[in-house]
């Protein structure tokens, strides 16, 4: 049974931020929302409210940053870079600034819907120099993405898990580095955030039909581990990549830029949103419906290896690591 | 060489309009209608107001060394040409970028900058750019795109003001950037956490690239306006040095001061009128209109026009 973990990051945070007072934790009206009400009650002092202004904010941030703090802005990952892109490349990214943005509920792990769903965040992130990009996958990551953030020279931007979220790993977020979840022959599996928890759901099934799977997961998407990459994928009958994005510009775009680049020849099949917004609705019905799924994931394989996969989709339920905690409405906003 | 202090505020302004005028003429071009409404600005702000230190960075403009990265030890700001940081001088953020050639002006009649620095302006590969940008002298932020200086300033004050540094952030900009939202966002962010060791002074020419404001989009009642966030606005003369150092005297506790410079993008240079509204970057279509133009701005300068001739 995995362990749920309830609101890692309000505890990581404030461990994390009172022993360090150059950190500031700013909050654009989405401070309960973000994990951090607690820590605002508590730490008056390292906490800046700046309302929903994010263009100030960002810039603001970097004004911050000028004078040695080391400022974690917090709100929707959708609101770090959307409204505010001119800001974040002029007052961060090109000065280099050691701001730090948690975007929480990324991708489809939203209801809130296409307002709120940042599909496109990776994307746009990995095309801005600069910039260093973390996502987290378990309660782990979440608890330990603070200081590998805090460490990189330069602007961070940190997909962030928040509420009931499950412990998948037992060590620490690690900079730039490829968690090796199965090791197999078959075929590569790469998937990062949320749809890493799901892909494991595939995993026993497959494992029965002696189908070997190399599962990798991601939690550094720039810069990104390419030998670990192109090592685990070499002599694959396949490679399928599974993220909470659209498969535009994110972990599939850059397994398929790498792979290319290494000539390695081998088929890929990227799941994600294929190139659609999404709407809104719960997360597991939207990850059903857009085949960002376990179940899409054993199709997926099945197409790389030419041979139909006799999984059906009540196997994968059975196994499905929601049931510890099927209790969890939709998150609300 | 000049210091500051040793020459008058009118003799800073009369000499960033000369040297502004000299290079657009021997330039066929620049930003001067700039020159003529930020002059007596800039000379109050560089010879009077800010508290700087001397210059860190050669007088002689160094080469660009490469945009900023954690792999890039040797970039630098522009900033240096304000002396260093420390907790008892003043910073001076310039958010109008395009007001460049006038800020280098400015820095070389305040000895701050080498008498001919400016034949380092635009050049590939330098550092003192068209549209400056952070590694330009007298910039420390990238202010190109225009409203993201005031909010840099405000967190640079912010900071200061929480390390108890008796410093102030004094801040630089244009009154087109009141068309940018984020400005706004920012005087209420400046009021709601009484960011009160920031000086604004904004340039309120009433000209943006398109011509003139009340033709583009209005702002109104400007210091109705600003003063409604809560801030301290004074709306004074721009080209009144008395009336900066009134203005700049009268800072209220717990608030940002916002000192709006009314003035004229013609102010010293009359014969630019004729071009009205079009005066954000001047250009000649032809020799004889260049000639007109040199010849009587040169005679209300009183400069002699064999100086144009020299470079």
């Amino acid at each position: 049974m995995v362990e749920i973990v309830n609101r890692p990051y309000a505890k990581a945070f404030e461990t994390f931020a009172t022993a360090r007072p150059e950190v500031l934790c700013l909050s654009a009206d989405l401070t309960s929302s973000c994990e951090v009400d607690g820590f605002r009650d508590r730490h008056p002092e390292q906490f800046l409210t700046l309302g929903m202004a994010e263009q100030n904010m960002l810039s603001f941030a970097g004004g911050l940053a000028m004078q040695g703090y080391r400022p974690f802005i917090h709100t929707f990952s959708v609101f770090l870079y959307r409204r505010p892109y001119d800001q974040l490349i002029n007052s961060i990214a090109y000065s280099n600034r050691k701001v730090r943005m948690m975007g929480f509920l990324p991708g489809i792990a939203t209801p809130g819907g296409i307002t709120h769903q940042a599909i496109e965040d990776i994307s746009v992130m990995r095309a801005i120099p600069n910039m260093t990009i973390l996502e987290c996958g378990d309660a782990t990551e979440v608890e330990t993405v603070l200081e590998v953030a805090d460490s990189v020279n330069g602007p961070v931007y940190v997909r962030v898990l928040r509420g009931e979220v499950p412990r998948l790993f037992s060590t620490p977020f690690e900079l730039n580095k490829l968690r090796t979840l199965s090791e197999g022959d078959d075929v590569l599996v790469v998937t990062s955030g949320i749809c890493t928890e799901e892909a494991l759901r595939a995993a026993e099934p497959l494992k029965s039909r002696g189908i070997g799977i190399h599962h990798l997961h991601v939690s550094t998407l720039k810069p990104f581990d390419r030998d670990g990459l192109i090592k685990a994928a070499r002599g694959k009958k396949g490679v399928v990549t599974l993220e909470n994005h659209t498969i535009n510009g994110g972990l599939g775009s850059l397994v398929a830029e790498i792979l290319a680049e290494e000539g390695l020849g081998v088929k890929l099949r990227r799941l994600g949103l294929q190139d659609t917004f999404a709407h809104g609705a719960s997360k597991p019905y939207l990850m059903k419906k857009y085949k960002l799924d376990a179940s899409a994931l054993v199709a997926a394989i099945g197409d790389v290896l030419g041979k139909a996969l006799d999984i059906a989709d009540a196997e994968l339920e059975a196994v499905r690591l929601d049931t510890v905690h099927s209790a969890q409405k939709a998150e609300a906003l | 060489m000049t210091l500051s202090n040793q020459q008058k505020a009118e003799d800073v302004a009369a000499g960033i309009r000369k040297r502004v005028f000299l290079h657009t003429m021997r330039n066929n071009g620049g930003y001067l209608s700039q020159a003529c409404s930020a002059a007596e600005s800039l000379a109050f702000l560089y010879n009077e107001a800010l508290k700087l230190g001397e210059p860190t960075l050669p007088k002689v403009p160094l080469p660009f060394a490469g945009v900023p990265s954690a792999h890039n030890p040797d970039a630098f700001t522009g900033a240096g040409y304000h002396g260093p940081f420390a907790p008892e001088y003043d910073r001076f953020i310039i958010s109008p970028a395009h007001y460049a050639l006038v800020i280098y002006s400015a820095l070389i009649q305040m000895g701050r900058m080498d008498e001919h620095a400016l034949d380092h302006f635009n050049r590939d590969g330098g550092s003192v750019e068209m549209i400056g940008a952070e590694h330009s002298p007298g910039m420390e932020v990238t202010t190109g795109s225009l409203a993201q200086g005031l909010s840099m300033a405000a967190g640079v004050a912010w900071a200061r003001k929480k390390k108890g540094e008796p410093g102030k952030v004094w801040v630089y900009m244009s009154d087109g950037e009141f068309q940018e939202g984020q400005t706004w966002e920012c005087l209420a962010a400046m009021s709601y956490h009484g960011i009160d060791n920031i000086r604004v002074v904004v340039d309120v020419n009433r000209q943006q690239c398109d011509g003139a404001m009340s033709s583009v989009l209005d702002l109104g009642d400007l210091p109705a306006r600003v003063s409604s966030f809560g801030v301290t606005c004074r709306s004074i003369d721009g080209h009144d040095l008395d009336a900066f150092r009134t203005a700049a005297d009268s800072a209220e506790p717990g608030k940002p001061l916002i000192i709006l410079a009314n003035t004229s993008p013609f102010q010293g240079m009359e014969f630019l009128k004729k071009r009205f509204p079009r005066l954000h970057y001047v250009r000649f279509k032809s020799a004889e209109e260049r000639q007109e133009m040199q010849t009587a701005i040169a005679a209300e300068l009183g400069v002699d026009e064999a100086e144009i001739a020299r470079a």
